[in-house]
């Protein structure tokens, strides 16, 4: 301590460095407490703002139509709903995703033929192909959880395909040396090699899932999170709309942190943390 | 000849490796013979793109030879097998199991029970002194570490011909040097026949019975240097005159492969 009060050239740097450690000895959650603040001081301000103010209603009545969409009889309808199509799509599209995934990354002609397909389908919106779901499927649930089936395989086959495709050689060679077959292979070096990407994958196409509701909702949904945006955007309702936004947002960042606390559990023993 | 052919470990017979790549054909390695003996402690040298690490792959059995064959124990090598363990430059750990875990990996696979498993496991990190870090995960070992748990890996199967490549070539000065002594050391205890690439001449010298110098494009014996320096040996032994000489002239032949292969 006594050297750090000298007078030499060091000094002005210490002083610089003892400032920076105070923005470091904040903690996670006070950070996350600020940046909230910050929000609602923001939003807030857009209420005041004669601009902005009807698109962004006061903090108090947009809390306030909560109480009018549960005495509408739809709140909880409408988020149950949602959540069934979006977990029935996601894992339909994991289900289908993950094998295909593995045979591309194994089998060239399958890769070759496949990965074009969904590079492609992967960069038009959702909401462009609905139609064509519906014309097909017909409407109500069947379409919905077919679109989001689509958006999350996309993003789910080429993020498992990226992993398995990135296996380290040299892993495979160790446990062939060690007398390891084919079948040890996969079981116990290729599945465990993959689990991280698997869970990333799982992350991503989560957060697909969430992003494709509207689209999904706008296939004739007699309930949902999305398709009730819609509705109350014909009356230019705006704060229960706003509370439906919110609300997807926090159903999506609660999925997102139930997975990471999973990732964390399984795959802790990585050397380095990705995406 | 019968008594000869029981004292060769691995035989390498007029092996031919050639690499189709999109500039044509490339022919890596050309008839190269070489008899491992048994207990025997045999160095590679030679600059990089020699072919050190294909000859080393084609004994594993991890890769073809063109043409030409290895025997390890007049069995013609096919693939892998536990009597031939091998240590890799980058470890090769697998990062989701525990130290300990890595060590029981072979002993699983030939159907070992969990607890003769541990205990063989346990009696190898020992001999890499690291019996305290078990339960680790590689993550949380510097790269010294790592090799010598996978050094105990490949020595818990008990093959037969251990086949090292390059294995400290990616850890510093020190580490090198610290690993280098604890092999002597247990090459000393236990001979086990050892085929070992590096390109540190001085690495070379300090381990090994015979230098192989190998010449590159294509890949050949150039050389078979004989290490006269009686056992044990150390770090020390370095600094005598005969480490000297033969270190000015393995150096002086790898140095002219090198300026071929810029060449």
């Amino acid at each position: 301590m006594k050297a750090d009060t000298t007078a030499n050239p060091v000094v002005p740097v210490k002083a610089n460095k003892k400032s920076g450690s105070f923005i470091d000895r904040i903690p996670a959650k006070v950070w996350l407490l600020i940046s909230l603040s910050a929000a609602m001081l923001l939003w807030w301000v857009l209420s005041i703002t004669p601009k902005t103010s009807r698109s962004f209603p006061n903090t108090v009545i947009v809390v306030e139509s909560i109480k009018t969409m549960i005495d509408r009889g739809v709140f909880f309808t409408d988020i149950i709903s949602s959540m069934i199509s979006v977990l029935a799509g996601f894992a339909l599209g994991f289900v289908i995703a993950l094998p295909v995934a593995i045979m591309m990354a194994w089998y060239r002609p399958v890769r070759n033929i496949i990965e074009p397909w969904i590079q492609f389908v992967r960069n038009i919106p959702p909401l462009a192909y609905v139609p064509l779901v519906v014309i097909s499927a017909g409407v109500g649930r069947k379409p919905q959880i077919i679109v989001i089936t689509i958006a999350t395989f996309l993003t789910m086959a080429i993020t498992i395909y990226q992993g398995v495709v990135n296996i380290d050689e040299t892993l495979i060679k160790a446990a062939r040396v060690l007398g390891a077959k084919d079948r040890d292979i996969f079981l116990k070096v290729i599945a465990p090699a993959t689990l991280p990407f698997i869970l990333t994958a799982i992350r991503l196409g989560a957060s697909v899932a969430l992003t494709t509701l509207i689209a999904a909702e706008s296939t004739g949904a007699t309930a949902g999170l999305g398709m009730r945006i819609r509705a109350l955007n014909n009356s230019f309702d705006s704060p229960p709309m706003l509370l439906y936004i919110i609300v997807i947002g926090i159903i999506g960042i609660t999925i997102e942190k139930l997975i990471k606390i999973m990732e964390r559990r399984l795959t802790g023993w990585q050397e380095k943390r990705e995406i | 000849m019968a008594r000869e052919e029981r004292n060769i470990k691995v035989k390498i017979d007029n092996v031919r490796k050639v690499f189709n790549t999109r500039n044509g054909e490339m022919v890596a390695l050309n008839g190269v013979s070489l008899d491992i003996m048994e207990n025997e402690f045999i160095c590679v040298v030679g600059p990089s793109g020699c072919g050190k690490s294909t000859l080393l792959n084609i004994i594993a059995g991890l890769s073809e030879a063109t043409s030409g064959t290895v025997y390890c124990d007049g069995k013609e090598v096919t693939g892998t097998g536990t009597e031939r363990g091998v240590v890799f430059q980058q470890y090769a750990l697998f990062p989701w199991m525990t130290v300990k875990k890595n060590v029981e990996f072979g002993l699983k696979l030939q159907g070992k029970g969990r607890e003769e498993a541990s205990e063989i496991a346990m009696k190898y990190l020992k001999m890499v002194d690291l019996q305290d870090f078990a339960n680790h995960y590689p993550k949380e070992l510097s790269g010294g570490m790592k090799q010598r748990v996978a050094i105990a890996r490949a020595y818990a199967v008990n093959p037969s011909v251990l086949l090292m490549d390059e294995p400290f070539g990616a850890l510093d000065a020190q580490t090198r040097t610290q690993l280098q002594s604890e092999l002597l050391e247990t090459w000393q205890k236990e001979r086990k026949t050892c085929f070992f690439i590096t390109h540190d001449v001085d690495e070379a010298i300090i381990l090994a019975q015979k230098v192989i110098i190998m010449s590159a494009r294509p890949g050949r014996i150039k050389e078979i240097v004989d290490i006269d320096i009686p056992y044990p040996r150390n770090q020390e032994t370095k600094m005598t005159k005969e480490f000297l000489d033969l270190k000015n002239h393995i150096w002086g032949q790898v140095y002219q492969e090198y300026l071929e292969v810029r060449k």
